[in-house]
C-alpha cells in the first residue's frame, strides 16, 4: 500500500466516522457491584470504524464500562447493570439476546495476554470451531492464516503453528490474543489495557495493529497511557469516580478539553 | 539430682541467661539499642542457647552411655559360675539384680541392716514395700545390687555436676562475647534453622527406617522362598504347617492372585470414584454459588474423615447383602429361579464401597486444581463467545488435566493400599478370575491375615507379610512419585 492510498483510506474512514454512525449506544448505564455503585448513568456512544479510548484514573469505572459492552460483567458475582446498551439498535441486555452470540460479535482482548495452553493454531481455531465458522480443515487453515496476518503475527509464527502459544513472548502472546479475537469476525473489539504488560517495542507493534484494525472493526480501548490514547484513538472518553466527564475528538481532548477535570488529568495534576 | 529436675534447672537458667544477656547488651550500647548489630533480644537468646544446648547434649549422651557402662561393669562382676550359664539365665540373674537395686533404694539403711544378709527376709521385706522379686536373691546378687546403686549414685552426681558446669561455662563464654558489633542475630537464626532442619529430617529418617526394617524382614523371606516364585507364582497357598512338618509343607506364595485382586478392586473403585468425583469437582468449582460451595465442600470432605473400618461395616452389613438380594431378584425375574449371582463379599461390593470412600479425595483434589486454572483463561474463552460448558470442556479441563491425572494417581495409590474395606468386604479366597460378582482378595488382606496369628516371626508364613508389604510400598511409592512429578510439571505452566 503506498502513502497516497493509505491517506485516502484514512480520510474515508474519518468521513465515515463523522457521519455519526453509532455502532453501540450506551444510555444511562449504571453498574453495581453488590451494594457499591461503580458507574453512574453513563451516556456514551461508540462510533463505527473508530478507535474510542477510555481514560481516567484507576477505579474510575472505565474497565467496568468496557465490560458492560459484551456483558463480561455477567461472570462477576453480584454485578448488576441498569440502563440500556444497544448494538446496531438491539438492546444487548434484552432477554432475547444470546450472550454467546453477543460476545461473538463483540470480542475482547484482556490486560494480561491469556493464550490458552494449546498450540498457536488451536488458539486461533478455538473461536471459529465453537461458532462453526469453518466448513472444513482448509477453511479453518485459511481463517487461522488470515487472522494471524491481520494481527501481524503470521511471518513470525507460520513455521511453528503447532507449538505452544504460551511459549511466545509477551507481545507476541498479546497479538495472538488479538488474532484469536479477530478469528471469530467480530464487529467490535474491546481492549482492556492491552499493552500494560508489554515492553515499549511490543506496545508499538500492538498500537500499529490497532491502527490497522480500525479499517474493519470498531475498537474500544481502555488505557492508562495518555500518549497511547492520543496515538491510537480518534475519540476519547474521560471517566472519573464512576462518571463520564467528557467525550470528545481525541485531538480536541488533548489540546483544548471542555472540562477542567480532563485538563487536570491530562496535564498530570491528579490520577 | 533427678533428670527432670536437671531439665527444670536448665530451663530456669536459660530464662535467667536470656534476661541477663539482653540487659548486658543494652548496657554495653548505653541503652540505645540501635547501636547494636542485632536487636537486644538476640543477644539474650544467644547466651541462653550457648548455656543450654551443649549442656542438654551432654545430658543426653550421658543418659544413654552411663547405663550401658554400668550394666556391663556389673555384668563383668558376676561370679564365674553364673557367667558359665546360658545367656537367658544370665539375663534373668541380671533382672534380679536390677529389681534388688531398685528395692534397696526404697528400704532405709536401718531396714537393710535389720535384714542383714538373709536373702529370704530381704525378699519379704521388699514384698512389703511393693517390690516383688522373682526368687530368693543370692548373697552375690545383693552385693551386685549394692554396687549397682553406688555406681548409679556416683554417675548421677558426676552427671549433674558436669551438666551444670557446661551450662555455666557456655553462659559465661557467650556472655563475654557480647559486643555492639557481635552478630548475635545471625548465630541465633542459624540455630533455629538447624532446629527446623532437624524436625523435617525426622519424617524422612523414619521413612527410611521403616523401609530398611521391611527390607530386612523381606530379605529373610526371600532367603527361604525364591524371589521368582513369589513375584511370578500364580498360586497363593501358604499352608500353616504343623510343627515338625518338613520344608515341603511350606506352601506356595504366589503374589499374582493377590495383585490381581488388588488391581481389580482398585479398578472398580476408580470406576465409581473418578466420574462421580470429577463431576462433583466441576460442579463445585465452576457452577456452585459461593453459598452452596461453602456448605457442600466441607460436607463432602467430612466423607474423607470417616474411618475406613466404618465403610467396611457399611459394605459388610448393607451394600453386600443388598447386592446379593437384588441379584437374586433379577435372576428370579429373568429365569424364575431365585439364585443370587452376586456374592455378599465380592469384588463389586468392595470396589463400590471403596469408590465411595475415594469420591472426596478425587473431588477435593481436582476441585483445587480446577480452581487454580487462571481466571484469565476462562475470561478469554468466554470473551470469544464460548459457552460455559464449552469453556470448561475445551479450556479449563485441558489446562487442569495434568493436575487431575496426578490427583487420580494419588487416589489410585490410596485404593491399592486400602485395607479395612477389603478385609470386610472382599473375601479371603486368593483366586484369579474375572467375574466381579465373585470374591477375590488383596495384598493388604493377606498381610493382615498372615500377621494376625500366633506364628513365630521366623516362618515364611509370617515373613511373607513383609515381602507383600514392601511390594505394596514400592507400587504406591512409584504411583505417588509419578503423580507428584506430573502435578509439579503442571504447576510450572502458570508461574
Amino acid at each position: 500500500m503506498n502513502m497516497m492510498s493509505e491517506a485516502a483510506v484514512e480520510k474515508a474512514l474519518d468521513k465515515k466516522m463523522n457521519d455519526m454512525t453509532y455502532k453501540m449506544i450506551g444510555n444511562d448505564v449504571s453498574v453495581y457491584y453488590g451494594e457499591k455503585r461503580a458507574l453512574f448513568d453513563v451516556n456514551l456512544n461508540v462510533r463505527e470504524n473508530t478507535v474510542t479510548a477510555l481514560i481516567g484514573p484507576s477505579g474510575c469505572g472505565k474497565s467496568t464500562f468496557l465490560r458492560t459492552l459484551n456483558r463480561m460483567n455477567d461472570t462477576i458475582e453480584g454485578c448488576r447493570v441498569t440502563g440500556k446498551i444497544t448494538l446496531d439498535g438491539d438492546d444487548i441486555y434484552d432477554k432475547e439476546i444470546d450472550v454467546v452470540e453477543l460476545r461473538a460479535r463483540v470480542g475482547m482482548v484482556f490486560q494480561k495476554p491469556n493464550p490458552f495452553p494449546k498450540s498457536i493454531y488451536e488458539n486461533i481455531a478455538y473461536g471459529p470451531r465453537i461458532h462453526g465458522l469453518a466448513r472444513n480443515k482448509a477453511d479453518l487453515d485459511q481463517i487461522v492464516e488470515a487472522s494471524l496476518q491481520r494481527a501481524g503475527l503470521w511471518t513470525e509464527v507460520k513455521d511453528r503453528l503447532h507449538e505452544g502459544g504460551t511459549g511466545l513472548s509477551g507481545g507476541q502472546q498479546q497479538r495472538l490474543c488479538i488474532a484469536r479475537a479477530v478469528a471469530v469476525s467480530p464487529e467490535v473489539i474491546l481492549m482492556d489495557e492491552p499493552c500494560s504488560a508489554l515492553d515499549p517495542i511490543a506496545t508499538a507493534k500492538v498500537e500499529e495493529l490497532i491502527h490497522e484494525l480500525r479499517a474493519n472493526y470498531t475498537i474500544v480501548i481502555v488505557t492508562h497511557s495518555m500518549q497511547q490514547a492520543a496515538r491510537v484513538s480518534q475519540r476519547t472518553a474521560m471517566f472519573h469516580l464512576g462518571q463520564l466527564v467528557e467525550e470528545n475528538d481525541t485531538d480536541k481532548m488533548f489540546t483544548n478539553p471542555d472540562d477542567q477535570r480532563t485538563q487536570d488529568y491530562i496535564m498530570g495534576r491528579f490520577g | 539430682m533427678s533428670t527432670p529436675l536437671i531439665l527444670l534447672v536448665l530451663a530456669i537458667f536459660a530464662i535467667v541467661c536470656y534476661v541477663v544477656g539482653t540487659r548486658r547488651a543494652l548496657a554495653i550500647a548505653g541503652g540505645l539499642s540501635f547501636r547494636l548489630h542485632s536487636r537486644q533480644g538476640y543477644y539474650g537468646a544467644f547466651v541462653a542457647i550457648c548455656a543450654i544446648v551443649p549442656a542438654a547434649a551432654v545430658l543426653v549422651v550421658w543418659l544413654v552411655a552411663s547405663p550401658l557402662y554400668i550394666n556391663s561393669t556389673i555384668h563383668d562382676g558376676f561370679p564365674a559360675e553364673v557367667k558359665a550359664q546360658s545367656e537367658a539365665q544370665q539375663g534373668l540373674s541380671f533382672g534380679m539384680v536390677n529389681s534388688l537395686a531398685r528395692g534397696m533404694d526404697v528400704l532405709t539403711l536401718e531396714e537393710i541392716d535389720a535384714v542383714g544378709a538373709n536373702p529370704a527376709e530381704l525378699r519379704s521385706a521388699l514384698g512389703a514395700k511393693g517390690v516383688p522379686l522373682a526368687g530368693d536373691p543370692e548373697p552375690w546378687m545383693v552385693a551386685s545390687a549394692g554396687d549397682l546403686n553406688a555406681m548409679q549414685k556416683i554417675s548421677n552426681r558426676v552427671m549433674t555436676a558436669i551438666v551444670l558446669m557446661v551450662a555455666l561455662a557456655g553462659a559465661g563464654l557467650s556472655y563475654v562475647r557480647i559486643a555492639p558489633r557481635f552478630r548475635a542475630r545471625n548465630r541465633v537464626e542459624k540455630v533455629i534453622l538447624s532446629a527446623l532442619v532437624l524436625a523435617s529430617s525426622i519424617a524422612i529418617v523414619t521413612t527410611i527406617g521403616i523401609v530398611m526394617s521391611m527390607l530386612t524382614e523381606a530379605g529373610h523371606f526371600f532367603g527361604r522362598v525364591p524371589a521368582w516364585e513369589f513375584f511370578f507364582g500364580t498360586v497363593w497357598d501358604p499352608r500353616f504347617a504343623a510343627a515338625g512338618a518338613g520344608a515341603a509343607s511350606d506352601g506356595q506364595f504366589g503374589l499374582i492372585p493377590l495383585l490381581a485382586g488388588t488391581l481389580y478392586i482398585g479398578f472398580v473403585a476408580m470406576l465409581v470414584a473418578v466420574p462421580v468425583g470429577l463431576f462433583s469437582a466441576i460442579y463445585m468449582s465452576e457452577y456452585a454459588s459461593p453459598r452452596v460451595r461453602s456448605i457442600a465442600k466441607p460436607l463432602l470432605e467430612v466423607l474423607a474423615g470417616i474411618p475406613t473400618i466404618v465403610y467396611g461395616f457399611f459394605a459388610l452389613t448393607s451394600v453386600g447383602p443388598f447386592l446379593r438380594d437384588i441379584s437374586a431378584q433379577l435372576h428370579g425375574l429373568a429365569t424364575g429361579e431365585y439364585v443370587n449371582f452376586i456374592q455378599a463379599q465380592s469384588v463389586l461390593t468392595a470396589g463400590f464401597v471403596m469408590g465411595i470412600m475415594l469420591i472426596p479425595y478425587v473431588s477435593s483434589l481436582s476441585d483445587d486444581i480446577i480452581t487454580a486454572v487462571p481466571r484469565a483463561l476462562r475470561d478469554g474463552s468466554l470473551g470469544l463467545g464460548a459457552t460455559k460448558s464449552e469453556t470448561i470442556k475445551k479450556v479449563v479441563m485441558p489446562a487442569a488435566l495434568p493436575g487431575v491425572v496426578g490427583a487420580l494417581l494419588m487416589t489410585a495409590s490410596r485404593a491399592i493400599g486400602e485395607t479395612m474395606i477389603v478385609v470386610l468386604a472382599a473375601g479371603v479366597a486368593a483366586r484369579m478370575q474375572l467375574n466381579p460378582f465373585e470374591p477375590m482378595t488383596t495384598v493388604t488382606v493377606k498381610i493382615v491375615s498372615q500377621l494376625t496369628g500366633d506364628l513365630e516371626f521366623t516362618s515364611p508364613q509370617t515373613l511373607v507379610a513383609f515381602a507383600l508389604g514392601i511390594t505394596l510400598f514400592a507400587i504406591t511409592l512409584c504411583l505417588n512419585i509419578y503423580a507428584l512429578f506430573i502435578v509439579r510439571k503442571y504447576r510450572e505452566q502458570y508461574e
